[in-house]
């Protein structure tokens, strides 16, 4: 059994989310800031005419913010009927890749890290953390 | 299948039109008993039910309305009055042909809903009070030429029709039906316009004729016929289409355009009805999604605008005004065709209106009043129960018992009257009624009792302001629950329900002359003009709706204008203090403002109160359309939603009311309505209080009876008891109190010297020691607000400066808790009472004189 996981890295490492869920992947907008809103969510982005909420992964995984200059990228992905973007560094390549070769998150990982983890894939050009797109969303 | 299942879901919208319309038909019937208008109507309508759910083979209708229909015969035959019991058994059922009709709905099928609890009461209806003749079955009717040629006499052989009447009661299957159909139809006519109806009744005649001579009949031209004919009170025989040559497509043909006929103005009825030829039926997802598409229209509009705006380009500004005016165009058509008659939910009060007035034993006349005043249909759906609600409310509560209206010397029937209009941009719906209107001072109490307001609060309440009181979550007036209302769950739910979609509701009350309730609705919910306003370099969008004004403060002002009690801001806005709310200290963004940085206040309006929002600066307004939020976000509670703005940026929509509440703590609303109550009310009562300086500019009002003496006395003449501060003074030692100390300021004055005020009372005095004494004058009452901290009961505007009002009791208990425990001569619980001088005023201002002289 294999499943297809689009990637991205966030801080050098590398995470995948099951292609399925995602809609799209693109330059990152212009956000509007949300005041008030729980840490994580960077703001309201304009997707053709829909309002989307972006989370960023970094704040999420207790990261320090990416530096000004940077340009992120979007991951577009659908969480309960909603279309939700994820802030993420770079976008990789789609992956397919053996269920065999996943096992669960060790007991070391940070708290913040932790729990937005599915487990880990175990490849050989290093390890494919799976997200938890629910949890990592639930700011 | 498909198509049987398309023809009954018709039958079913249309019979819950006919329904509504009988309710209120039955009800007007009732007060006009005569009408032939009415009867004609209300017989029309259960007879097209019957006669469709003959042909539809619902059985159980079939039954219950037919039942109905004899007993209507009568009535219309002027056997028989429409009396109590009658409009009784008739509305009942109305009822029983709903739950079928639901039942249908809902399963497909008639179900086992007992119909024969009430064709038995009708049968004891028509059979207590009439004789009514039920001969046997043997004139058959099952020929339809002979009976629809005998029409015309019908109306002079009322015999003749009963007893057709009574073998259709006894021959209860489907098949026959029709034949009724048929002659009551013709009958029907008979009571219509002679001349129109000669027409209608030749045309029958004819065509029964033709039936008679060659079994085929031309329906078309038949019904062309009477169509052409220049009345409004169209009424076509379905009679025709059963004979039993007609092709069952042609006979399905003929029950939908009876039934669609029938549905026109048969006389000046209330309601409308529309021409079935002029309107068709959309489905409402149809509308919705236009709506949404024109949404998007509108802000492609905008943005285009906003690059036409800043462009050279001739061609391009005009294609973009073109664009702009056809899709204001465009926005207007679509939003019309959401647009309903609000008589759609008016036509089910009559009916309510009646069953209550019966219950609470009122006499009501309802008057409606603009019923053709439409709204958006999501909007309208979200008022019923509001609107219900309140005319509940005014029969219960409202209207008084016909003999007490009569000892009041008012007419013994009460007028409910139910208005709709158009005013500025917003439908307003009034519900009025000439009861005994809302006693305030009762409200005061109740609301005391219930524990929402303390006896001080509601003592400096205007009238309007108790009236708000009803609006309170747990209020209830009713002295007992009684069916109809008293449950608590009350106006603050309409409120509530309004609010939700972005309207308000106001009442007002004249004691033993009425009360008003007052409804104001958007006229839609998916675009609204909006006020784009920049704080902290973000851009919101503020609804339109709640905006009241804009007051701009350039730098200088900026820092003048706005004013501090405690760490409140306020403005004086025409005399009265309005909150004020930093827009950016609510949201937490950004650092503070510049002080000199120019500002706008947005003074708003939220809920019934008023308060300023501090914006960096407004924009523009434009129309927005209004974004869902993630849920998530929607849960901070500042958001209603969010828009995109012309250049494609995503704004927020604020939340006023949210705001307010967020923002605002009880005494600063409470502030706000008494500043806008002291406006109205007539001159407030003054009372003299003594102004004085506690340090940091700071000026705190003590009433005057609370001031015995002002001394000057030295600072080393302090002494300490304990770790209190005391002074010798006329003989006796005397706590001493410093008001700078106890409010929170820095004291200016030297050390060497203290001002003080000596307040006695008996044996026992407390000296308050404050910076200066600046006067006595004049403080109107009416000025005052709720604004205070710590030692304060409020706060009031004097002589042009906002005042402390000082707490006298607490600062006294300060230097001495215990100076009112023994007073057994006075009783204790005037001990807040200053309002009696305890000096003259007159020897105190000689005092107060020297003192400030110095």
């Amino acid at each position: 059994m294999s499943t297809q996981l689009a990637t991205f890295t966030v801080a050098g490492a590398r995470y995948g989310i099951d292609v399925l869920r995602v809609q799209e992947v693109l330059r990152a907008h212009t956000r509007t800031t949300v005041p008030l809103a729980p840490p994580g969510v960077t703001g309201l982005v304009n997707l053709r005419g829909q309002v989307v909420m972006t989370i960023d992964l970094r704040t999420r995984l207790g990261l320090a913010p990416l530096a000004e200059d940077a340009e992120p990228m979007m991951v577009v992905v659908e969480v309960n009927g909603e279309a939700i973007s994820l802030l993420v560094d770079e976008i990789g390549d789609v992956f397919d890749v053996d269920d065999s070769k996943f096992e669960t998150p060790p007991d070391t990982l940070p708290a913040a890290l932790r729990e937005v983890i599915l487990g880990a894939y175990k490849l050989d050009q290093g390890l494919l953390l799976a997200l938890d797109v629910e949890r990592a969303t639930a700011a | 299948m498909d198509d049987m299942d398309e023809i009954v879901r018709e039958f079913l919208v249309e019979s819950y039109e006919n329904l509504d319309q009988l309710d209120q038909d039955l009800v007007a019937l009732e007060g006009s008993p005569g009408s032939r208008e009415l009867l004609s109507s209300i017989f029309r309508t259960i007879h097209t039910i019957k006669g469709t759910s003959g042909f539809l083979a619902f059985g159980l209708l079939e039954k219950v309305t037919h039942a109905g229909e004899n007993l209507l015969v009568q009535l219309r035959e002027g056997r028989r009055q429409m009396d109590l019991p009658t409009t009784d058994v008739l509305l009942r059922m109305v009822d029983t042909v709903r739950e079928i009709l639901a039942s249908i709905e809902a399963a497909g099928v008639e179900g086992d809903i007992a119909v024969d609890p009430v064709i038995d009461q009708i049968h004891e209806v028509l059979e207590n009070r009439t004789v009514v003749t039920v001969p046997g079955a043997e004139e058959a009717a099952t020929d339809a030429a002979p009976e629809s040629a005998a029409a015309p006499d019908e109306a002079d052989a009322p015999e003749h029709e009963a007893d057709l009447e009574a073998d259709l009661e006894a021959d209860l299957v489907p098949v026959p039906a029709p034949v009724a159909v048929e002659a009551t139809d013709a009958e029907l006519a008979s009571e219509l316009d002679a001349a129109f109806v000669q027409d209608v009744e030749d045309l029958v005649a004819d065509a029964a004729l033709d039936l008679a001579d060659d079994d085929e009949l031309d329906l078309d031209t038949l019904l062309e016929a009477i169509v052409t004919i220049p009345d409004p009170a169209v009424v076509v025989p379905p009679a025709v289409a059963p004979s039993g040559s007609i092709l069952p497509s042609q006979r399905g043909r003929a029950a939908d355009q009876a039934a669609a006929v029938t549905e026109e103005p048969a006389s000046d009825a209330p309601g409308p009805r529309t021409a079935s030829d002029a309107s068709i039926r959309v489905d409402v997802d149809l509308l919705d999604a236009l709506m949404r598409q024109v949404g998007e229209l509108v802000l492609a509009r905008n943005q285009l605008n906003r690059l036409a705006d800043g462009s050279v380009d001739v061609d391009l500004v005009r294609a973009s005004q073109r664009l702009s005016l056809i899709a204001s165009e465009l926005q207007e058509g679509v939003m019309k065709t959401r647009m309903q008659p609000i008589d759609h939910v008016w036509a089910k009060m009559p009916r309510i209106v009646r069953d209550l007035a019966s219950t609470c034993g009122r006499q009501v006349r309802l008057d409606m009043v603009g019923g053709d005043t439409e709204l958006d249909r999501t909007l309208l759906e979200a008022v019923k129960d509001p609107l219900t609600h309140l005319v509940r409310n005014a029969i219960d509560h409202g209207i008084e018992a016909p003999n007490d209206r009569v000892a009041a010397g008012k007419a013994a029937i009460g007028v409910l009257t139910l208005r709709a209009y158009h005013a500025g941009g917003q439908v307003v719906v009034d519900v009025v009624d000439d009861g005994k209107g809302i006693d305030a001072e009762r409200i005061a109490a109740k609301a005391v009792e219930r524990g929402l307001r303390t006896p001080e609060q509601v003592a400096g309440m205007s009238e309007p302001d108790l009236l708000q009181l009803l609006f309170l979550p747990g209020f209830s007036m009713a002295q007992a629950v009684t069916k109809v209302s008293g449950r608590g769950v009350g106006m603050d739910v309409v409120r509530t329900k309004i609010e939700a979609i972005g309207g308000q509701v106001d009442v007002e009350s004249a004691v033993g002359r009425g009360t008003t309730w007052r409804l104001r609705i958007p006229l839609t919910l998916a675009i609204m003009p909006a006020l784009t306003v920049e704080s902290a370099g973000e851009l919101y969008a503020i609804p339109q709706v709640s905006l009241l004004e804009l007051v701009a403060l350039d730098g200088q002002k900026a820092r003048t204008a706005i004013e501090y009690i405690g760490s409140a801001p306020v403005y004086r806005l025409r005399g009265d203090l309005l909150p004020l709310v930093e827009l950016r200290d609510v949201l937490e963004t950004g650092h503070n403002r510049e002080p000199d940085a120019p500002a706008v206040i947005a003074v708003l309006q939220a809920d019934t109160q008023r308060f300023g929002l501090i914006i960096d600066r407004v924009l523009n307004t434009e129309e927005i359309v209004v974004k869902a939020l993630s849920a998530r976000l929607k849960a901070i509670g500042v958001y209603t939603g969010a828009t995109l703005l012309g250049d494609g940026r995503v704004s927020l929509i604020l939340d006023v009311g949210a705001l307010a509440r967020r923002s605002l703590n009880a005494e600063m609303l409470d502030l706000d309505r008494e500043s806008a109550s002291a406006s109205a009310a007539t001159a407030g009562a003054t009372e003299q209080v003594l102004v004085a300086g506690i340090g940091d500019g700071r000026r705190v009002a003590i009433p005057l009876g609370a001031v015995t003496r002002l001394e000057r006395l030295r600072g080393d003449l302090v002494e300490h008891v304990g770790g209190r501060e005391v002074v010798q003074y006329r003989g006796a030692i005397v706590p001493l109190v410093r008001l700078d100390r106890l409010l929170g300021a820095m004291s200016d004055a030297e050390a060497d010297e203290l001002l003080v005020i000596v307040y006695t009372r008996g044996s026992r005095s407390v000296a308050i020691v404050v910076d200066e004494i600046i006067d006595i004058v004049d403080d109107d009452t009416a000025q005052h607000s709720q604004i205070d901290g710590h030692g304060l009961i409020g706060s009031t505007v004097l002589k042009d400066r906002v005042t402390e009002r000082l707490d006298v009791t607490q600062a006294v208990l300060t230097a001495d808790p215990t100076f009112f425990d023994d007073r057994s001569d006075t009783a204790s619980d005037d001990a807040g009472d200053f309002s009696g001088a305890a000096l003259p005023g007159q020897s105190l201002r000689s005092e107060l004189d020297t003192l400030v002289g110095v």
